[in-house]
């Protein structure tokens, strides 16, 4: 296996597991990775890690909304529906 | 089975092997995503339409995405408090402005980033230029040719030896280079669109594609010790 193939392929692996390879392009990838156990190994390990990533919360909780910050934003956005509501009469 | 085909395989039953619960696993499906997205423009809809109780869940969400963007971004809960509700207020003081509920999210992201760079100390691990491939791709054994990376097929299979896998997680995440850590949060956290990404953060689709390749190899290199570690 051309190891400049690999070198391609790596390039790629992100665009591969999001499927947003042009088909011919995604075409190709399958046929050197079908043959490439490297390639294999490494497409799986990334694909995983990936999907973990996916899933992904920080470990920190966020803190309530304070009541007074709540209430001022209560009012801003009464303030700009009145304003949408203004401009759609106009 | 071809690759192509085991990766649909992949995505739809598997999303990554055993020893993670259903809900877990279920977590990141393209599904939950796809349910993610329209929820989250349902609620855009309401929002701008002043439906009742649009205003109370948008403020629970969003403050905690907020939030949590904002803390993993800046790394201090202070910082990411306040950048969540200056980020809240400013929505909804120019919310009459905003024509699509499909550009909320972003609209909100936009602001947030925003917000973070003022708050930001310069961080450490902010590389001076991008990295690259090169010095991403893992390293090949001298003798047999093979690549050195972990056996990912032996995932831990516990409760307890899954919380080590998401604590390793969030070690590897704080340690992306900041560039890095921004578009793995926007792109696979928050599930945004390449196109989205790239208009937060005021760059070509094609930076964001190579910098989430980036942040990705990155992270699967991090939680590639994290395994070698654990199975040592």
């Amino acid at each position: 296996m051309n190891e400049n193939d690999c070198q391609n392929v790596f390039a790629l692996l992100s665009e591969y597991i999001d499927r947003e390879l042009p088909p011919g392009t995604c075409e190709e990838l399958d046929r050197h990775i079908q043959d490439c156990a490297p390639c294999v190994e490494f497409v799986e390990s990334l694909r995983k890690s990936v999907a973990l990533g996916h899933t992904y919360v920080p470990g920190v909780e966020p803190p309530p909304v304070p009541a007074g910050v709540r209430e001022a934003l209560r009012e801003a956005y009464a303030k700009s529906l009145a304003e949408r509501e203004k401009r759609a009469t106009e | 089975m071809s690759p192509f085909f085991r990766q649909c395989v992949f995505l739809a039953e598997e999303p990554f092997g055993a020893g993670l619960s259903y809900d877990e696993r279920v977590d990141g499906s393209p599904e939950k995503i796809e349910r993610d997205r329209r929820d989250e423009l349902q609620l855009a809809r309401e929002l701008i339409a002043g439906n009742a109780g649009a205003f109370e869940r948008f403020v629970d969400l969003y403050h905690g995405k907020i939030f949590r963007y904002s803390f993993t971004m800046c790394g201090q809960r202070e910082d990411a408090e306040e950048v969540a509700q200056e980020t809240l207020m400013k929505v909804f003081e120019n919310l009459a402005q905003l024509r699509e509920p499909e550009h909320l999210k972003a609209w909100v992201f936009r602001i947030a980033k925003n917000a973070c760079l003022t708050k930001r100390r310069k961080s450490v691990f902010a590389p001076a230029r991008e990295l690259s491939l090169e010095e991403l791709r893992p390293q090949r054994d001298g003798e047999s040719g093979e690549l050195d990376i972990a056996d990912w097929s032996a995932l831990p299979e516990t409760a307890a030896q899954n919380t080590e896998l998401r604590a390793a997680l969030d070690r590897a995440v704080q340690n992306l280079p900041e560039l890095y850590r921004a578009i793995f949060l926007l792109r696979d956290v928050e599930e945004m669109s390449t196109a989205e990404c790239a208009d937060i953060l005021g760059v070509s689709e094609d930076v964001v594609k190579t910098r989430l390749h980036r942040a990705r190899l990155l992270l699967r290199a991090e939680l590639d010790k994290h395994i070698n570690g654990v199975h040592a």
